[in-house]
């Protein structure tokens, strides 16, 4: 089974304790298990700790649940510290490791989510709008980057057709356009030219509505860090990660396909599907390997990403090589 | 001076290996506040874990990566200070500082090979198939391992005995650098996504070094045009080093 639903009576005990009291409790056990990580993973050449304290001065310690967590072809985690520490988000910069570095000032509370276009029920939703008790779910899911390297990266969110359903498009809506925030002040990456911002990307209505497709909230059961697209970011496994547009202001529900920022950027690169294909090499690099990050030899990259059960029936007749 | 400079030259040069080096075994053998991490102790993130960043070495959540480009970016920063040198020497008429061209040349060189062992050793695991294939068939990759190539003999070149036996077809060849450099540069340009700006400035600064050659040679010829001789045979103070490159 590939989407990993949390039962609703497994409700993490941090959503009902006391911060406090959970904080002291945990204190012990963090202290308890940060030993037994020791033993249980010794430093070996390419690889590390699931377990951590995930970010100084923060007391939060990442749930023992996802110690052993794997995805449906039984690849492990990557640990927390590849997730947060290497990623692209060049509104903080353009390295991989500039958005860990550099999104400390970012503000992610409060957060509204502008909805419009063809839709019923438009306006302004506070992000604890598309919470509700029992939809929050953590996915393992794989996430395969255009540039050829990937990650095992348990998320946490909701599905995406939550949303849709709420927000009722009319029948012309044909597609959702997403836009990250524009705050230059906090995002340095965008005093710069670099890409054209803001941050804008798109899903046809089906994909919208596809159960992969996952609002993302966090990850490794805690809330996302500002680097990882806080508080509000998209997920669609199948598809190459640029696709995953973060820190979500707006979903414009239009007739239209949208103009994505990379295909803005390159149409001949970059396409606005963007399903991972091993057989459609990017224009400079093969997309037939990649490198999962820990690992020393390549892997062979999956078609759709290793998603093809639950995503190839959208994309019946559509020629794969043209619709990049 | 030139002993100063040359200890500068070696230190400086040695820096980034000897960085790649302490990542390495910090990452390996280190053990970071948090307890155990192999690759990246110093990648827990935010607030104060950022100034560690900066400082602690590290090779990263993806290390064969951060060796590649390390290795790649120094090779194109040596080969732009090794064409300096000339034009160095031209404008401040300082003939000595030739002297440092041999050792930045060959640490370039150096760098270079570091840059493809590790792209062929770790990045591609040895695997024939798949790096003729990346040779072939991405134009980026092409130009950086012709660019290799071309090196390779004037790293072989590079000492007294065979400057004296090539003469003047050393410096010929040796023009080579020329290829190289420029070949490097676009090998650079043309593997970033989007943020073109130090691969820009990579090649703004190739091109000065390049037009001040153009300039150079044109001054010569006007001065000496009615001789015969070959420009870069003539060197002030006997060096026995050619001029160019």
């Amino acid at each position: 089974m590939i989407i990993r639903t949390r039962k609703p009576s497994d409700v993490p005990s941090s959503e009902i304790t006391p911060e406090d009291v959970y904080m002291n409790r945990r204190r012990f056990i963090r202290d308890a298990s940060a030993g037994a990580a020791a033993l249980a993973f010794a430093p070996s050449v390419l690889g590390a700790s699931v377990l951590g304290t995930p970010e100084r001065g923060s007391r939060q310690q990442i749930p023992a649940r996802f110690q052993n967590m794997k995805t449906e072809l039984d690849e492990d985690l990557n640990p927390y510290s590849d997730v947060t520490g290497y990623n692209n988000f060049y509104e903080f910069g353009t390295g991989k490791e500039d958005p860990a570095r550099n999104a400390g000032d970012f503000k992610p509370k409060p957060w509204t989510v502008r909805v419009g276009g063809l839709v019923d029920k438009p306006g302004e939703y506070q992000l604890e709008d598309f919470i509700g008790p029992s939809n929050v779910e953590d996915r393992v899911y794989r996430m395969r980057c255009v540039e050829a390297w990937s990650v095992v990266v348990p998320w946490r969110g909701f599905p995406l057709s939550d949303v849709i359903n709420r927000v009722e498009p009319t029948g012309d809506a044909k597609f959702v356009e997403f836009k990250t925030i524009v705050r230059p002040e906090e995002m340095p990456g965008q005093n710069t030219g670099v890409l054209d911002w803001p941050y804008t990307e798109g899903l046809r209505m089906d994909e919208a509505m596809n159960p992969l497709t996952l609002m993302t909230t966090g990850l490794y059961g805690m809330d996302l860090p500002n680097q990882n697209g806080a508080p509000l970011r998209l997920i669609t496994p199948w598809k190459y990660g640029f696709k995953g547009v973060k820190s979500i202001v707006s979903m414009n529900f239009v007739e239209d396909m949208p103009l994505n920022t990379w295909w803005v950027q390159n149409r001949r690169e970059y396409g606005f599907y963007a399903n991972v294909n091993p057989e459609v090499d990017h224009p400079r690099w093969t997309q037939a390997r990649e490198r999962r990050l820990g690992e020393l030899r390549r892997r062979e990259t999956l078609m759709f990403n290793g998603y093809t059960e639950q995503v190839q029936s959208m994309y019946e007749g559509m020629d794969l090589t043209r619709w990049i | 001076m030139v002993f100063r400079l040359k200890v500068v030259l070696w230190l400086g040069a040695l820096a980034p290996a000897v960085w790649l080096g302490t990542a390495f075994y910090l990452d390996m053998f280190g053990t970071s506040a948090v307890g155990v991490s192999a690759f990246g102790p110093g990648l827990d993130v935010t607030g104060a874990a950022g100034a560690k960043l900066l400082t602690t070495p590290t090779l990263g959540a993806n290390p064969i990566e951060k060796l590649t480009h390390v290795t790649g970016m120094t090779t194109l920063v040596l080969l732009l200070i090794t064409l300096s040198v000339t034009p160095i020497r031209r404008l401040t008429g300082w003939n000595r500082v030739i002297k440092l061209r041999r050792p930045l040349g060959l640490f370039a060189f150096f760098y270079a090979f570091s840059h493809f062992s590790i792209w062929a050793g770790l990045d591609q695991t040895l695997v024939w198939s798949w790096m003729l294939e990346d040779i072939v068939e991405r134009p980026y990759i092409t130009l950086g391992f012709v660019g290799l190539v071309i090196l390779i003999p004037l790293a072989i070149t590079s000492t007294t005995g065979w400057i004296r036996r090539l003469g003047k077809r050393w410096t010929l060849l040796h023009r080579g650098i020329y290829v190289a450099a420029t070949l490097g540069v676009i090998h650079f340009y043309w593997l970033v996504k989007a943020d073109v700006r130090l691969p820009i400035l990579f090649a703004v600064i190739l091109g000065l070094l390049m037009s001040a050659r153009v300039v150079f040679s044109l001054q010569k010829r006007r001065k000496i045009s009615p001789s015969k001789i070959s420009p870069s045979k003539i060197s002030p103070k006997g060096d026995a080093r050619p001029l160019n490159p």
